[in-house]
């Protein structure tokens, strides 16, 4: 039950000249490969216990005196693995900025003002199909420091885990037709077109709720597992 | 033409980012939100086996720390078994308030990281040789586009980590060092000190795992 090889071809490389931080903080040295073991093929387990009723509403897990500011937005998908099978009650959080570009974060010095109503983070557990979703406003693109002129994308970071350590992923979800995605040397530290365009999620008009909130659709794939009839043990005993 | 392979492509990983406190730990970002926290402390007075404090710094390719990473451990209980359906060991038993996970981020000010567990019992590794006590470890932060694999393995664990099929694994005998954490038992619990070099002199051993 390991899992598949990492295709390292559709991953960013740890030394990325173009994202500068990356530089410093990028091993010189091999990534050491290593066939899984029970260390690698098990992960933590999360229940739907330890969340709250309005973790994955972030128009209201942290309003104050009214709803925050922004465009009223769903996001939701299904979390599935390589191959094609949904990842069940596994872990999804998500943080995003407001709909300035503003994080309500100490080190966010950035001159957009906070959103007195908004906090920015959630949660959800996926359902049986694999199936999370959550409901935002959408966040707006902000200034960084890279060039003196980079800005990124709108777009929200996702943390998930999977059934095994060796699955864990951050990644960042963005918005269809925004023209920031392509000056983005973040989104360009990823080698693959196709493995970018897999990052942007489209409008979803049908999960849209007509005259309150639209919707977008995102997937996201975790490494598989091997099934194959004749393994290899993992255990000695 | 040939039948087409339908399975699905990995979704590429993305940088953490400087802010990945306000969805992974709000509480380090300024702020207060869900009822219910992960947390740096994985035992609880239920728990069986040694208390042990894991302390360190995650030191960049110029030698300065990182006071924005965030770091996750996954562990074995004190028997050796981890809390998972895919663990079939025969021998100890499962520890059910134990989850043998947790998460913290580097200090603002001081830099240092620091978890509050148990150490780990011996688990059983490939084709049946035994792996010495250790502590998977995923690092990520602004600047690392893809999580970082390494283990903590612990320094009072001489004779196991000798026959370790992991350390084993690396050829370079002066690299295995760089994943063995040192004992400190000057206070009322000991302490690993295990510092993660990221980049250059004394690198540590990252796995693809
Ligand atoms: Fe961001």
């Amino acid at each position: 039950m390991e899992f598949y090889q990492r295709d390292r071809t559709l991953q960013p490389a740890g030394y990325t000249p173009i994202y500068k931080t990356s530089v410093a903080r990028s091993p010189r040295q091999s990534l050491m490969s290593l066939q899984g073991s029970l260390s690698e093929i098990t992960g933590p387990v999360f229940g739907q216990n330890e969340l709250g009723p309005l973790d994955n509403d972030l128009i209201r897990n942290y309003a104050k005196d009214g709803d925050p500011i922004g465009e009223r937005i769903f996001v939701h998908g299904r979390v599935l693995d390589e191959n094609n099978r949904p990842v069940p009650n596994t872990l999804v959080e998500f943080w995003q900025a407001n709909a300035g570009g503003r994080y309500r974060h100490k080190k966010d010095t950035y001159l957009a003002p906070i959103d007195p109503n908004f906090g920015g983070c959630g949660r959800a557990l996926t359902d049986e199909n694999g199936y999370y979703f959550f409901r935002t406003i959408k966040p707006g693109p902000y200034p960084w420091r890279n060039y003196v002129n980079s800005w990124r994308p709108a777009h929200i970071h996702f943390s998930v885990f999977g059934s095994g350590f060796a699955q864990r992923l951050i990644t960042q979800m963005y918005f269809e037709g925004d023209p920031l995605i392509k000056e983005c040397p973040i989104v360009h530290v990823i080698p693959d077109e196709d493995a970018i365009n897999r990052l942007i999620a489209p409008i979803d008009l049908k999960g849209s709720v007509p005259l309150d909130t639209i919707a977008y659709k995102f997937d996201i794939v975790l490494r598989g597992r091997r099934s194959t009839l004749f393994e290899n043990r993992l255990e000695g005993n | 033409m040939v039948q087409s392979l339908d399975y699905l492509k990995e979704t590429a990983s993305q940088t953490a980012g400087p802010y990945v406190h306000i969805g992974l730990i709000p509480s380090q970002a300024g702020f207060d939100i869900f009822e219910n926290n992960f947390t740096n402390v994985l035992a609880d007075e239920n728990t069986r086996g040694e208390r042990i404090i894991i302390e360190g710094r995650v030191i960049d390719g110029t030698g300065t720390p990182l006071r924005d990473a965030l770091l996750e451990i996954w562990q074995a209980n004190a028997d050796g078994r981890y809390n998972h359906q895919l663990d079939r060991q025969k021998s100890g038993k499962v520890d059910e308030g134990f989850r043998g996970w947790g998460r913290t981020g580097t200090d603002f000010d001081t830099a240092v990281y620091r978890f509050e567990t148990i150490k780990p019992g011996v688990v059983s590794g490939r084709n049946g040789k035994d792996m010495a006590p250790h502590i998977n470890f995923w690092i990520v932060a602004r600047g690392i586009n893809i999580g970082l694999n390494t283990r903590m393995y612990f320094a009072d664990e001489q004779e196991a980590n000798a026959a370790d099929p992991v350390l084993n694994l690396i050829e370079q005998k002066t690299r295995r060092k760089t994943l063995i954490a040192d004992r400190d038992d000057s206070g009322s619990i000991p302490v690993y000190r295990f510092d993660i070099i990221l980049q250059g002199d004394g690198e540590t051993v990252f796995f693809d795992i």
